[in-house]
């Protein structure tokens, strides 16, 4: 899939999560925005996987660390086609299987998380069962750059680079922003890129929002051997919606229904802009 | 009269795990700097690419077990009940119980039975803490033949397990030939009518003395060895209850 037909698709994908949390009255759009890129990057590029066969054996695995933001990963699932996209309007209800944080039985879905810390371990169990039995399946981590402050994803750093895991990637989605403020300002988790080096990863840095530099990341990390590969990317939490970017106050917050209005209004645009690029 | 073997449950859990190996080839086992104790060590002298050592990190070590029981394998994951059901109570509710996750906790020194190592060490809660997770078997098993025989229920039970072994040195007390061991199953190991003793794990031989001194003070207690804590036998401990109107519980 080339650059722009990614962008269409991730436009899409943001749609999704914004008309999802509105509908749902709650939720977290901001953290869902900077990573719908990433997302979109993932399930349309990136990883072996098979809508109409969600449990393939063959399939890559991907863990959202940070569950929080299931809008953004329940979108790209919805628009990849796991399940349908009119359904993001029942998250968060009563009676709907999209819950607030990823369930084990949303097809597409390959872990419960949400318990910020948690997801990491499980895809570094995942890598590891993999390796054991000699099989190429490749497992894909989406953090916060809040969510690292939690011990456990270093225990779970620490174990992966010693176990050498190059089927794992570690994606730290670097937005600045966690629902208290700036993160350096709660508790700066900086350097995270010499952290991460530190636990013996190969560490890339890269821009959340260019395709080209997600794809050159992603090749890397590929060819990466005997590491784990952790890619830092650098992002915009809110990332498409005027009002919603580089605003913690939008970590956890939905849109009412004038600012469900502006929201979608700006992400026509976004549509229009890109259908005129691909026309010239 | 012959000499009582005594065995810890903790000798038993790892001796099962290195006979049952074979037997299970998915099964692999995970501690945390703590195989000598624990007892994983034994399976781990005869499968070492099978052992993991975790280090001292057991909230990942349980997460790496979520992960493990994710790409097709059965682990079964070990340390001191304070650490395994104590410190990663979390990580078993999140990321174990929630997606209900083919996962066995082999946890020992529970209770007091770590003894002298003194109270950080002593985990009472960990049975009270296990059975709030839906989905969770909790079993006790009470000596060496049904330590082992619980082991192998777990591995042959699809969903999360926590089985709890203790320190010191147990009497085997359920060396019948028509003994059989079943999730979720009581067994009667002193019949009697005037009270009823449910116990559970390596407290059911003190229970069975203390009925022997009750009988010299003219007082036929029964008492029930309950292994598993969840499902619990009601049948069993309802019919007795019924039968001798009183009921004391040892753990």
């Amino acid at each position: 899939m080339n650059n722009l037909e990614l962008q269409k698709r991730a436009n899409d994908v943001r749609k999704g999560i914004v008309t999802a949390v509105h509908s749902a009255k709650a939720g977290h759009p901001g953290g869902s925005l900077s990573a719908a890129d990433v997302f979109t990057f993932l399930y349309f590029e990136e990883m072996n996987i098979d809508p109409k066969n969600p449990d393939m054996e063959a399939r890559d695995r991907f863990v959202l660390s940070k569950g929080h933001t299931a809008p953004g990963l329940y979108s790209a699932l919805a628009n990849r086609g796991f399940f349908p996209v009119e359904d993001l309007k029942t998250l968060r209800k009563l009676g709907s299987y999209l819950q607030g944080h990823p369930c084990i039985h949303i097809p597409g879905v390959d872990m419960a998380s949400g318990s910020l810390g948690q997801g990491i371990s499980a895809a570094v169990g995942m890598a590891l069962g993999f390796k054991m039995d000699g099989k190429s399946n490749r497992v894909y981590t989406l953090l916060g750059d809040g969510e690292i402050q939690e011990g456990q994803v270093w225990e779970a750093a620490m174990f992966a680079g010693f176990r050498e895991l190059d089927n794992l990637v570690v994606i730290v989605d670097n937005n600045n922003l966690q629902i208290d403020g700036a993160i350096d300002e709660v508790c700066s988790p900086y350097p995270i890129d010499k952290k991460f080096e530190a636990f013996n990863f190969h560490v890339i840095n890269a821009d959340a929002h260019d395709f080209d530099s997600l794809r050159a990341a992603f090749d890397e990390a590929k060819a990466t051997k005997g590491q784990p590969t952790c890619i830092v990317v650098k992002s915009v939490k809110g990332k498409g919606v005027s009002f919603m970017e580089n605003n913690a106050a939008w970590h956890g917050t939905a849109p009412n229904d004038e600012q469900y209005a502006t929201a979608m209004a700006d992400l026509d645009k976004i549509a229009a802009d890109l259908e005129k690029a691909g026309e010239a | 009269m012959a000499d009582v073997i005594k065995i810890a449950t903790r000798e038993s859990y790892g001796n099962a795990l290195k006979d049952l190996a074979e037997e299970f080839p998915n099964l692999v086992v995970l501690d945390a700097d703590l195989a000598a104790a624990t007892k994983t060590g034994i399976f781990k002298k005869a499968y070492p690419d099978r052992h993991i050592d975790c280090g001292i990190a057991e909230c990942n070590m349980m997460g790496v077990a979520a992960g493990l029981s994710l790409a097709g394998k059965v682990p079964f994951v070990s340390s001191f009940a304070m650490f395994a059901a104590g410190r990663a109570y979390e990580q078993v509710r999140n990321s174990v119980g929630y997606p209900n996750l083919n996962v066995k906790i082999g946890a020992t020194h529970a209770g007091i039975s770590v003894g002298e190592d003194g109270a950080t060490h002593q985990c009472n809660e960990d049975l009270a803490l296990m059975r709030t997770i839906p989905g969770m078997v909790v079993m006790c098993p009470s000596d060496d033949i049904e330590a082992k025989a619980a082991v192998r229920a777990a591995l042959e039970h699809e969903g999360p397990v926590y089985i709890r072994f203790g320190r010191a040195a147990v009497p085997v007390i359920n060396d019948k030939p028509d003994y059989k061991f079943e999730i979720g199953k009581g067994t009667v190991v002193r019949e009697g009518k005037d009270v009823t003793i449910v116990a559970t794990g390596i407290c059911v031989d003190s229970a069975i003395g203390a009925a022997e001194k009750l009988a010299a003070d003219g007082i036929d207690a029964e008492v029930i060895n309950i292994c598993t804590i969840k499902p619990l036998d009601e049948e069993l401990i309802l019919k007795s209850a019924k039968k001798t109107g009183k009921v004391v519980t040892v753990e």
